[in-house]
């Protein structure tokens, strides 16, 4: 399922390096469709993100406005907020 | 399937590399006087935990230009030229909290791109059940007739192959899924405390279907046929006392090297001593015995003679209780055989004398084609040292640089 409209996705700063801004618009019904259309515009960069198993990687985080989603399924809609977060770890 | 591939609709030109490198350079004075034959590398490649470093010798060796960092911040495990084109550099890639990667140069650093499909195991049937690479480990270039061919080793355990030049990469063979390799491999907590390991890709310069790799934990493995099959090489090879040798989940090779001018000789720095291998024979014959009793044949690295198969060094470190990892005593030494391990030779000169308590990693020394063989090897504390005579005296080429996990060299066209 593909969203009417595109949504907007914050991206975490580790990432920007692939986007070139910490805030672009990605097209999806679902997050796992979101992070497809992203790495399809910036190759690479969803497996920085989500494994082999496609499980979102230890330290990343994904809100979708506000709530935190463990779930590629999750539905987007074109308004929601979409936040991708590298949570720090470590001294 | 390793992934899913993802189909492009381009809506925007795709960004650059998720880093580049840095166009810092410096000089920096080193590497011994001494007249070498023209057939040395010119090049090493430093891979360190906080990105790597590139290190252009003059035509003497006497001076190093520092070209770096690329790719700050990042682990780079394993940093490489091809020796097939004398341009093209891979480098494995990750970081503390990003997915691993390996970026490819074929301008020798100016410029990086992004494997478009990064080694990765394949999405398991069942939930829980599959693997994740943790990051790439080891890169070896194929035969020189295979050009553009690549083999990795990641951690944990699995076997790559990529036939763009890095691009892209697949499992390689079955060994990845195969029940009684995964039992060899073990869990995670079998392997060491970087995560457990395959390494030493070898490549048999007769023919590219014979090859060699290991696995920490899981042993040492041949396949004659291309991958099709493949044959545990263990036997000799001693294991942790009271654990049984007959379970290959206990063998820990740390560094396996065959000799360039005699591809039937393999020698092999152990968790457990140090070993040769002289083909066709299959059992192990361990040699370290032969090493001075007060320092023993503990250790990660070992360097072969380009040459001579009879000539190997080795940089043993403490390997006693809780195992320090640290040079034996705080006095670091190489130690070189002359005679294929049946005796070995303190190298010491120029080196700290004491209270120097790094070590070396078993990707972190190497030796060049020069004659004499000019041999480098970086620390644990990020310090870059230099042979141009075959390791009678050292020279510190590089400080401060961050934990060096890989030295290689190379030689550009």
């Amino acid at each position: 399922m593909v969203a009417a409209g595109p949504v907007e996705v914050s991206i975490a700063s580790p990432l920007v390096s692939y986007t070139g801004a910490d805030k672009v618009e990605a097209l999806g019904g679902t997050l796992g469709d979101l992070l497809n259309d992203l790495d399809a515009r910036f190759p690479g960069i969803r497996f920085r993100m989500i494994d082999e198993q496609d499980r979102i990687r230890k330290h990343i985080r994904v809100f979708i406005n506000g709530e935190q989603v463990q779930d590629l399924g999750h539905g987007v809609r074109p308004a929601d907020q979409v936040c991708i977060v590298q949570a720090l770890s470590g001294g | 399937m390793a992934r899913k591939s993802m189909k492009s609709r381009s809506r925007s030109k795709p960004k650059r590399p998720s880093s580049r490198p840095s166009s810092r350079q410096s000089k920096t004075a080193a590497g011994s006087p001494g007249r070498r034959a023209n057939t040395h590398g010119d090049l090493l490649l430093v891979a360190t935990r906080k990105g790597a470093w590139l290190y252009k010798g003059n035509r003497s060796l006497k001076q190093w230009r520092a070209d770096g960092p690329h790719f700050l911040g990042h682990i780079i495990h394993h940093l490489v030229l091809d020796p097939r084109d004398g341009k093209t550099l891979l480098a494995a890639a990750s970081t503390g909290h990003l997915g691993p990667t390996i970026f490819r140069s074929t301008d020798l650093g100016r410029s990086w791109q992004e494997a478009s499909r990064p080694p990765a195991f394949a999405k398991a049937s069942k939930e829980g059940e599959g693997r994740t690479v943790k990051h790439t480990f080891w890169l070896t270039p194929a035969h020189k007739d295979e050009p553009g061919v690549w083999y990795a080793g990641t951690s944990p355990q699995g076997l790559f192959r990529s036939e763009d030049g890095g691009l892209s990469w697949e499992a390689f063979s079955g060994v990845n899924d195969d029940p009684q390799y995964r039992g060899w491999m073990g869990s995670e907590q079998d392997g060491t405390p970087d995560g457990p390991k395959m390494h030493s890709i070898i490549v048999d310069p007769r023919d590219p279907a014979h090859l060699y790799f290991a696995m920490s934990s899981g042993g040492v493995h041949e396949t004659l046929d291309g991958g099709k099959r493949w044959r545990p090489l263990v036997e000799g090879l001693e294991v942790v006392a009271g654990f049984d040798a007959d379970n290959l989940a206990f063998h820990d090779p740390h560094c396996v090297r065959l000799c360039p001018s005699n591809p039937d000789r393999l020698y092999q720095q152990n968790h457990c001593g140090i070993y040769r291998l002289d083909r066709p024979s299959a059992v192990w014959k361990r040699v370290g015995k032969a090493m001075p009793e007060n320092v023993g044949d503990i250790g990660f690295p070992i360097v072969v003679h380009p040459r001579d198969d009879a000539v190997a060094w080795v940089l043993p470190m403490d390997g006693q209780t809780v195992w320090p990892r640290t040079c034996i005593d705080g006095e670091p030494a190489v130690y070189r055989t002359q005679d294929g391990g049946r005796s070995w030779k303190r190298l010491a000169q120029g080196l700290p004398k004491s209270q120097a308590w790094w070590t070396v990693k078993r990707q972190a020394m190497a030796v060049d084609g020069g004659n004499p063989v000019g041999i480098y090897f970086g620390t644990t504390s990020g310090e870059l040292w230099a042979s141009s005579n075959e390791g009678k005296s050292w020279n510190c080429i590089a400080r401060h640089l961050p934990e060096i996990y890989a030295v290689e060299t190379g030689k550009t066209n």
